[in-house]
């Protein structure tokens, strides 16, 4: 195993020689080191003076860490900065082809510019964040909680890596510093966001929340790293030309994706959706599991919050109904659509979600909706309506609903998961247009004629259930 | 030691290489002759395999391009048309990078290194910062870090195209050199004289298909016909003589010289002279008319160009 990290080294000891031999980036990070932690702590000095002077002790103990944070967040910024430089900027140059002629692999290369790009800011972080408790400490202000610093030394580190694996995934899709820098607000923005979002958590006191955060930005780290090490290939790196937008050939990848080469509509369902669908068998294991275990959270979560069950009267509830049908026209083509549009702004937001956390995000839509569905069931049953009513109610149109929400949630899963997985000959871009284009072949092919009839259903009989279970 | 069989590929729906077949024995130089995008980079690509061939299959130094790229890589060293050094190393940081990307051992880097610096004339820059040196010395050290780990198999895209007549010699001479220890060599170059000087076989490609390729001499006649002679004379001559044997096909009179073009030159010039002899003409000199690679090339792709306009 070390002697396969052997030539990840030499790349690691040559990037950061030639970094510090550029005075470009020299200078930013002995000014973020040394200079910046004590203008932090004359900023903690004059803050703590300040609140003190109205009692606000409260805010005085959270700026000294959230101080912490911005210490230790500048200089990890200036990561993102040698990362596209050493990714892309290797390839502008064409200094990046001598090294692909060598019997380096992809990933030695990859893991090797990945340190270098990390650690000296890295470290830069960490000295200055030394720096600024050191000055606390002189100056006599009491340093946060070691549980808080702790996290911000975490926090940070992630961040660092975090934004160098994003500037690979940018790297791939630039061939100019130029084209990588404005690729770059991709990672910028999203990661200026979340430190705000951090900065407000910690304000707020919650340590926990930060954990979750951790926990949350590991793995979207170690899925970048994933679909960076996916696509860090040499023939995507030299080989494509990736600056110009070409409709014609996107749409011709998605429609080869999309048909699959079949003639006709039964040909496509016979082998298209059939192979598709058995491709997906994995991810729809996982989504239903995702989906019944949001159904019993949503179950469980009445205990905690009891307020539907408590106030809810079943024996008024079949009057109730008659009365809303009569003042809405709910029975009626127009509900239908209603029904179905907003089942597929769902569908379309877990697409969304999915397509840019690799099909993590996506599963939200379906467990937070099992959840809701899980704490109804729950609450019904728990005011007295019999578990077989409460079928009766879900099953005629959830019988449809359920798994087309569960088959719209494992295209997204297979989505992420084959833009975290290497696939040679292919750019990300084709990657991305094939898996939309598989997603669009199940939505259209199965998902949304199941949601058309559950949503007729659900209009049509559906509440006339309803109305003779509860004797409206 | 290189051998191509419909080597392909597409980038999207783009052809960029066609079916291109190729051979060079150990200890050869093909010359590979091309325009500018006519597929050049993209076969040495797949020959180094960086780019995956979308059909066919390469063998380099015995490896196969796709399922034994770490060997190929390991066995061919590569002069990019983009040199790519970085401007804050010297020379010798440089090839210690290299080489131990190669597993070279570091004292075996520099003893490498040392005399590879002096035959191209950079030993004395060796603690100069690369981006103080001129495109020649760049190109030069490029070369020689190509040559650092000591490949059988070298392909060298326009290795002296930066470069003054001096240096360009001490390279034309070294690749010379190299073929002589029998490393087998593919060169890219526009510089078709230096082509012609260090080719055994030449490979004229063109829209990403081979159009010919052979020994220099076979593809000179393939293209521009038999070897033509000129016989010069002690007087002036006007018309075609009579009686030229079979093979012999005369082209023109040029004042005191005839000009003609023959099949087979080992059996027909004795046969042609005696004739001309034999009918009172007085030979005083008689000598190939040579023809460059040059006139060769633009003639492939003249060729080729009026094939694909048809």
């Amino acid at each position: 195993m070390l002697d396969a990290l052997r030539p990840s080294w030499v790349i690691i000891e040559r990037e950061v020689r030639d970094q510090f031999r550029d005075w470009r980036i020299i200078f930013p990070i002995i000014g973020l080191t040394v200079v910046f932690p004590f203008i932090m702590n004359w900023t903690a000095k004059q803050m703590l003076d300040f609140t003190s002077e109205y009692g606000a002790s409260v805010i005085a103990d959270r700026l000294v860490p959230f101080l912490l944070m911005v210490v230790g967040f500048f200089p990890i910024s200036v990561s993102l900065v040698i990362a596209l430089e050493s990714f892309v900027g290797e390839k502008e140059r064409s200094s990046i082809e001598p090294l692909l002629n060598t019997p380096l692999k992809d990933w030695q290369l990859y893991l090797g510019k990945l340190v270098a790009s990390t650690v000296p800011p890295l470290v830069s972080s960490y000295l200055g964040m030394t720096v600024y408790l050191s000055g606390l400490a002189i100056r006599g202000i009491a340093l946060p909680d070691p549980a808080i610093m702790i996290q911000v030394v975490l926090l940070t580190t992630v961040q660092a890596v975090m934004m160098v694996a994003g500037a690979v995934v940018v790297s791939t899709q630039a061939t100019s510093v130029r084209a990588a820098n404005l690729l770059a607000s991709f990672i910028i923005i999203p990661v200026a966001c979340l430190v705000q979002w951090e900065a407000l958590v910690m304000f707020w006191g919650n340590l926990s929340t930060l954990w979750w955060v951790l926990v949350g930005l590991v793995v979207l780290t170690a899925l970048l790293v994933r679909v960076g090490l996916a696509h860090f290939q040499r023939e995507e790196l030299l080989g494509r030309e990736i600056d110009v937008l070409k409709f014609r050939w996107a749409w011709s990848v998605f429609c080869q994706a999309f048909t699959g080469g079949a003639r006709s509509l039964p040909e496509w369902y016979r082998q298209v959706i059939s192979s598709t669908l058995r491709r997906l068998a994995l991810p729809a294991g996982i989504a239903a599991a995702l989906a019944l275990v949001g159904f019993m959270v949503g179950m469980q979560l009445v205990e905690r919050y009891p307020l539907i069950s408590e106030g809810l009267d079943l024996s008024q509830a079949g009057g109730n109904l008659n009365q809303l049908l009569e003042i809405y026209p709910l029975l009626g083509a127009a509900s239908a659509f209603g029904i179905l549009w907003q089942n597929l702004r769902v569908l379309l937001l877990a697409l969304v979600m999915g397509i840019f956390t690799f099909g993590v995000l996506g599963v939200l839509p379906l467990f937070a909706t099992m959840g809701v569905a899980g704490f109804l069931s729950a609450a019904l049953v728990g005011s007295g309506l019999s578990i077989w009513s409460m079928a009766a109610l879900l099953l005629p149109h959830g019988l449809l609903e359920i798994p087309a929400a569960v088959l719209a949630t494992a295209a997204v899963l297979e989505a992420g998961a084959i833009l975290a997985t290497p696939t040679p000959g292919k750019t990300i871009g084709e990657v991305w247009i094939s898996t939309v284009a598989d997603w669009a072949k199940i939505m259209l092919g199965l998902v949304l004629p199941m949601l058309v009839v559950a949503s007729l259903i659900e209009v049509f009989i559906t509440p006339h259930i309803a109305l003779m279970l509860f004797g409206g | 030691m290189i051998v191509a069989q419909g080597l392909t590929k597409y980038f999207d729906t783009f052809l960029a290489v066609d079916h291109v077949d190729l051979q060079v024995p150990q200890g050869e130089v093909l010359v590979l002759l091309g325009k500018n995008g006519a597929g050049k980079t993209t076969t040495v690509r797949m020959l180094t395999s960086i780019l995956r061939p979308s059909n066919g299959w390469a063998k380099v130094a015995g490896y196969d391009v796709v399922e034994q790229a770490d060997q190929v890589r390991a066995s061919v060293g590569v002069l990019t048309e983009h040199h790519g050094l970085y401007g804050r190393m010297t020379s010798e940081e440089y090839l210690q990078f290299f080489g131990s990307l190669y597993r070279l051992p570091r004292s075996e880097s520099a003893r490498r290194a040392k005399p590879l610096l002096e035959l191209f004339g950079l030993d004395e820059a060796r603690k100069k910062r690369l981006g103080e040196y001129s495109k020649g010395m760049r190109q030069k050290l490029a070369l020689v870090r190509a040559l650092m780990h000591d490949p059988p198999v070298l392909l060298l895209d326009e290795p002296t195209s930066a470069m003054d007549p001096e240096s360009a010699r001490t390279v034309r001479d070294a690749i010379a050199r190299l073929r002589g220890q029998g490393r087998t060599i593919l060169l890219c170059t526009h510089n078709l004289a230096e082509g012609e000087e260090l080719a055994d076989r030449v490979a004229i490609i063109q829209a990403g298909r081979i159009l010919i390729h052979g020994a220099v001499e076979d593809v000179k006649r393939k293209l521009l016909g038999p070897v033509i002679y000129e016989a010069r004379f002690a007087q002036a001559v006007t018309q075609a003589p009579a009686g030229l044997p079979a093979g012999v096909s005369f082209i023109e009179a040029r004042g005191d010289a005839l000009i003609f073009q023959v099949e087979n030159p080992t059996e027909q010039n004795p046969d042609l002279l005696q004739s001309l002899m034999s009918q009172g003409l007085r030979v005083i000199a008689f000598q190939e008319v040579s023809r460059s690679l040059e006139q060769a090339f633009l003639e492939a792709v003249r060729n080729h160009g009026e094939v694909q306009n048809a």
